[in-house]
């Protein structure tokens, strides 16, 4: 009762951290209209992608933001390491320069002999990076804390963080990942959990928006491309000789797999749309989400135009369905993780089946 | 369009971290707690087998021990009972016995008796003869201190025998 009252705590705490974010934004966003039109597919879109520095806020005309080194490869002056602040206001360095439009708008461009922009190598540690960084040292010191802590006394009930931590881990571990992937489950349990925490921790973290949190890693298409793409491999490599012959030779009347292999094809079409799906749905999902608590929050720039009696129940509106939208936001956080890990663990399961037609075909010839 | 397309130092940096966050929790990590927990299951359930079992041998234990008490009590009432029929039995034998010493004692006392009796009654036969023979002869004496009456006597005698003789 007692963790459960903590853990409500924390989930009001976020939520309102979350609606006063929203508020801190205000003054930040709303000097702009002044100058120029409140452009809210700018406002959500400058949120929502990567970028060079983490910005945190603006006081007055000052720009508060943690500078993050930028690590560029240029094939025409080799390697550049400097921080990013160096070049946000426009200013070249080695050739080095922020685009401010076209293809590579908002990336680190160099100019070719031609005057084209091209793109260097660039593994800069962007925002987006920092923030994975921090979430998998995060990610990697609390599970080792609670595996010590098995360690030192193992054959003790545990309490607190660890025995919640005990709770979640074999939840998955016995409601997710073994009925799932069915027998020999405990060879891929290990993955399928650190894939679990792993998203969890990135789709919490990005609804959390002050500093280490706040970046929208799962709602960015390379982080669950990787995830995407080791499922992909581990599904494919551990499948069995009987999940391959169903996908190029499938039980189906001969007509539709002997002169033009339909069947065959729509299989390997569905190997890839399985991990294909995986990829998109994290992705948008998680997009989603912090693209509706940005509009909502734009809601509030928006009709300041409109008079102050508008301006001051939007508001109200907005501050009122980020609550309910952060609510969902922190469902939806689990239940993406949770659908992930399951649809990977049933893929898995998929590809490790048993050859079943043979007693099929007995049965046929008894009856 | 830039959304869907993936950031070649995203890919590399993702591609490092998350490679390491599997290779370190899914060596040392979640193999480590599961087998735990699942080891720490199986100990709870083999302790709570045991306890059952232990539980009931117990029981077992209890219902002998009282199948025990139970047949030493019968056991005693039976031993009582015996040792009371025994010792009716003793009595009864001792008290016969004494009855028999009792008669067989009575029985010699009264021979003795009787000895002692036929003794004492020849005893007093011997002294009324003696006495009997001396008061005769103090009569005698008396009777016989004159000379004509001892010649008397003699002569009476004779004739007795004369008589006796004829």
């Amino acid at each position: 009762m007692r963790r459960l009252k903590k853990i409500l705590l924390v989930l009001v705490l976020l939520i309102t951290v979350c609606g006063l974010n929203a508020y801190a934004n205000e003054p930040a966003a709303n000097k702009e209209p002044k100058e120029e039109e409140f452009n809210v597919r700018e406002f959500i879109l400058e949120h929502i992608s990567d970028s060079y520095v983490w910005h945190l806020t603006k006081i007055g005309d000052h720009e508060i933001s943690i500078p993050l080194p930028v690590i560029v490869y240029s094939q025409l002056s080799g390697w550049h390491v400097f921080m990013a602040t160096e070049i946000m206001e426009g200013e070249t360095k080695d050739g080095l320069f922020i685009a401010t439009e076209g293809k590579y708008k908002g990336k680190i461009v160099e100019a070719d002999s031609l005057g084209n922009e091209t793109r260097p190598f660039d593994i800069s540690i962007t925002k987006n990076v920092f923030a994975l960084l921090f979430s998998s040292l995060l990610l990697i010191l609390i599970i080792m804390g609670v595996a010590r802590s098995y360690k030192k006394k193992p054959m003790e009930s545990k309490k607190g963080f660890v025995g919640f931590m005990e709770m979640f881990i074999m939840n998955i571990n016995d409601d997710v990942i073994k009925p799932c992937v069915g027998k020999d489950y405990k060879k891929y349990a290990p993955y399928l959990l650190t894939v679990f925490f792993f998203v969890f921790i990135n789709n919490t973290l990005g609804l959390v928006p002050i500093f280490p949190g706040g970046a929208n890693l799962t709602g960015n298409i390379a982080i669950t491309f990787v995830l995407a793409l080791l499922t992909f491999l581990i599904v494919n490599i551990s499948g069995s000789k009987e999940y391959w012959r169903e996908i190029l030779w499938p039980d189906v009347p001969l007509w539709l797999k002997a002169p033009v292999p339909l069947m065959p094809v729509i299989e390997i079409v569905g190997i890839f749309s399985k991990s294909f799906a995986l990829m998109i749905r994290l992705f948008a999902n998680m997009l989603a989400g912090h693209s509706i608590v940005l509009g909502l929050t734009a809601l509030i720039f928006v009709t300041v135009k409109m008079g102050p009696v508008m301006n001051t129940s939007m508001t109200v509106v907005s501050f009122v369905f980020s609550i309910f939208i952060g609510f969902v936001e922190i469902l939806v956080a689990y239940i993406q993780a949770y659908i992930f890990t399951m649809l990977s663990a049933v893929f898995i399961g998929l590809a490790r089946v048993e050859p079943h037609h043979k007693k099929e075909i007995e049965e046929t010839k008894h009856s | 369009m830039s959304l869907l397309l993936p950031e070649s130092g995203l890919l590399f940096w993702m591609v490092l971290s998350f490679g390491t966050v599997v290779f370190i929790l899914t060596k040392y990590g979640f193999p480590v707690i599961v087998k735990m927990v699942e080891d720490r299951k199986n100990y709870i359930d083999e302790s709570l087998l045991i306890a059952k079992k232990a539980y009931e041998q117990m029981e077992k234990l209890k219902a002998d021990g009282e199948a025990i008490v139970d047949q030493a009590r019968r056991e005693q009432v039976k031993i009582l009972n015996d040792a009371t029929k025994i010792r009716d039995l003793l009595i009864n034998d001792a008290k016969e016995k004494a009855q028999l010493e009792g008669y067989k004692l009575i029985e010699e006392a009264k021979k003795q008796i009787l000895i002692e009796k036929e003794d004492a009654i020849r005893d007093i036969r011997r002294q009324v003869a003696e006495l009997s023979v001396d008061i005769a002869e103090k009569v005698l004496r008396g009777r016989l201190e004159k000379k004509e009456e001892q010649m008397d006597m003699i002569n009476r005698l004779l004739d007795e025998i004369n008589i006796s003789k004829s």
